[in-house]
C-alpha cells in the first residue's frame, strides 16, 4: 500500500503521478495547461482521442476509435501492430458523463476483473487538474493486474513480439 | 551485489520448499493475518507457525508488525518492490500519453485563438 511512482525529472512538462490509494484503487493525476472545455473536448471527441491515446512510444496504432461519450453509450478502441496477426480491442460502457466535470467508464475486455475508471476535470486559473481513478472489483483483481506485469494490455505483448522477431 | 542476490534467492527457495509456508503466502495474498489466525488455519501450534513465519520473514517474503498483543503478517518487501516497479511503469505510460495530449490541447488553444479573432473581425 502507498507505493508511489517517482516524480519526473524537470522537463518543462507537467508531472504525472500514480498512487495505489488502497487495495483496490489506483489514482493518476496530471495538470494540463488549458481550460477545462478544451481538455474535456480532447477526451471526448474520437478524432482527438486518436491523436494522443496511443502515442508513438506505445508501438501500436489505431485501427478504429469509436466513442459516444454520453451516459449509457459505449466505446471501442481497436489497435494494430505490424507484427501482430490479430488486432486488439478495448471496450466498455460510459456509466456517467457530466460535461466538463466527469467521465466514468467500464473496462470490459478482461471480463469481470476489469476496473471502473472515473476521470474528473477541475479548472484552476486556466489550468485543468485531471484525476483518473481506477477502481478494481477486488484486491485480487488489482494484484493480478500487477502480477501479470501488464500496465496497459497490449504494450508488453507487442514488445515481447518485437523482441521475438529481433532474435 | 551478485552474492547478496544469490544468498537472497537461496533463502527464498528454502522458504518456498515447504508446503505450509507456500500456503501461508497464498493466504497472505488474500488478506493480512495474525500468527494465531494462521496457526488455526493450518492446524498448527503457535510456536510452529512462528518458526515458519520467521523463515518467510528472513527471505523478505513476509513482513510482520506487532500491534498491541497481536503480531500481524503481511506479504513482504519483495512483493512491494514488484508493485513499485509496476506502478512506475504504469506512470511512464500515462506520462507519455499525457505529453501527447499536451500537444493536442496546444493545437486546440491555437485554433480557438484564430477562430476567436476571425469572429471579431
Amino acid at each position: 500500500m502507498g507505493a508511489q511512482g517517482k516524480t519526473e525529472p524537470a522537463s518543462g512538462k507537467n508531472h504525472t503521478t500514480v498512487e495505489r490509494k488502497s487495495e483496490r484503487e489506483l489514482v493518476v493525476t496530471r495538470t494540463f495547461n488549458g481550460p477545462v472545455r478544451i481538455v474535456f473536448e480532447a477526451w471526448t471527441k474520437p478524432e482527438l482521442l486518436k491523436q494522443w491515446w496511443a502515442p508513438k512510444s506505445f508501438g501500436v496504432s489505431f485501427i478504429s476509435c469509436e466513442a459516444d461519450v454520453r451516459t449509457g453509450d459505449t466505446y471501442r478502441f481497436v489497435f494494430g501492430h505490424p507484427a501482430a496477426e490479430q488486432p486488439m480491442a478495448f471496450f466498455g460502457r460510459y456509466i456517467d458523463v457530466v460535461p466538463h466535470a466527469r467521465i466514468v467508464w467500464t473496462n470490459d475486455e478482461d471480463g469481470e476483473g476489469g476496473a471502473v475508471t472515473t476521470v474528473t476535470f477541475e479548472e484552476r486559473g486556466g489550468e485543468t487538474l485531471v484525476v483518473m481513478h481506477d477502481l478494481y472489483p477486488s484486491k485480487e483483481a488489482l494484484d493480478a493486474a500487477i502480477a501479470s506485469g501488464s500496465t496497459s494490455g497490449f504494450c508488453e505483448t507487442f514488445e515481447q513480439l518485437d523482441e521475438l522477431l529481433a532474435t | 551485489m551478485v552474492q547478496y542476490q544469490t544468498v537472497h534467492l537461496d533463502a527464498s527457495f528454502a522458504a518456498l520448499s515447504d508446503a505450509t509456508r507456500r500456503g501461508v503466502l497464498d493466504e497472505l495474498g488474500r488478506a493480512d493475518a495474525s500468527i494465531t489466525e494462521l496457526a488455526g488455519k493450518f492446524h498448527m501450534t503457535l510456536t510452529g507457525m512462528k518458526k515458519h513465519v520467521g523463515v518467510l520473514e528472513q527471505a523478505g517474503l513476509v513482513a510482520t508488525a506487532k500491534i498491541g498483543r497481536v503480531r500481524t503478517c503481511t506479504l513482504g518487501p519483495r512483493r512491494l518492490a514488484e508493485e513499485v516497479a509496476w506502478i512506475e511503469d504504469y506512470r511512464q505510460r500515462w506520462a507519455s500519453r499525457f505529453d501527447a495530449l499536451d500537444r493536442v490541447i496546444e493545437e486546440l488553444k491555437q485554433k480557438e485563438k484564430v477562430y476567436g479573432r476571425a469572429r471579431k473581425d
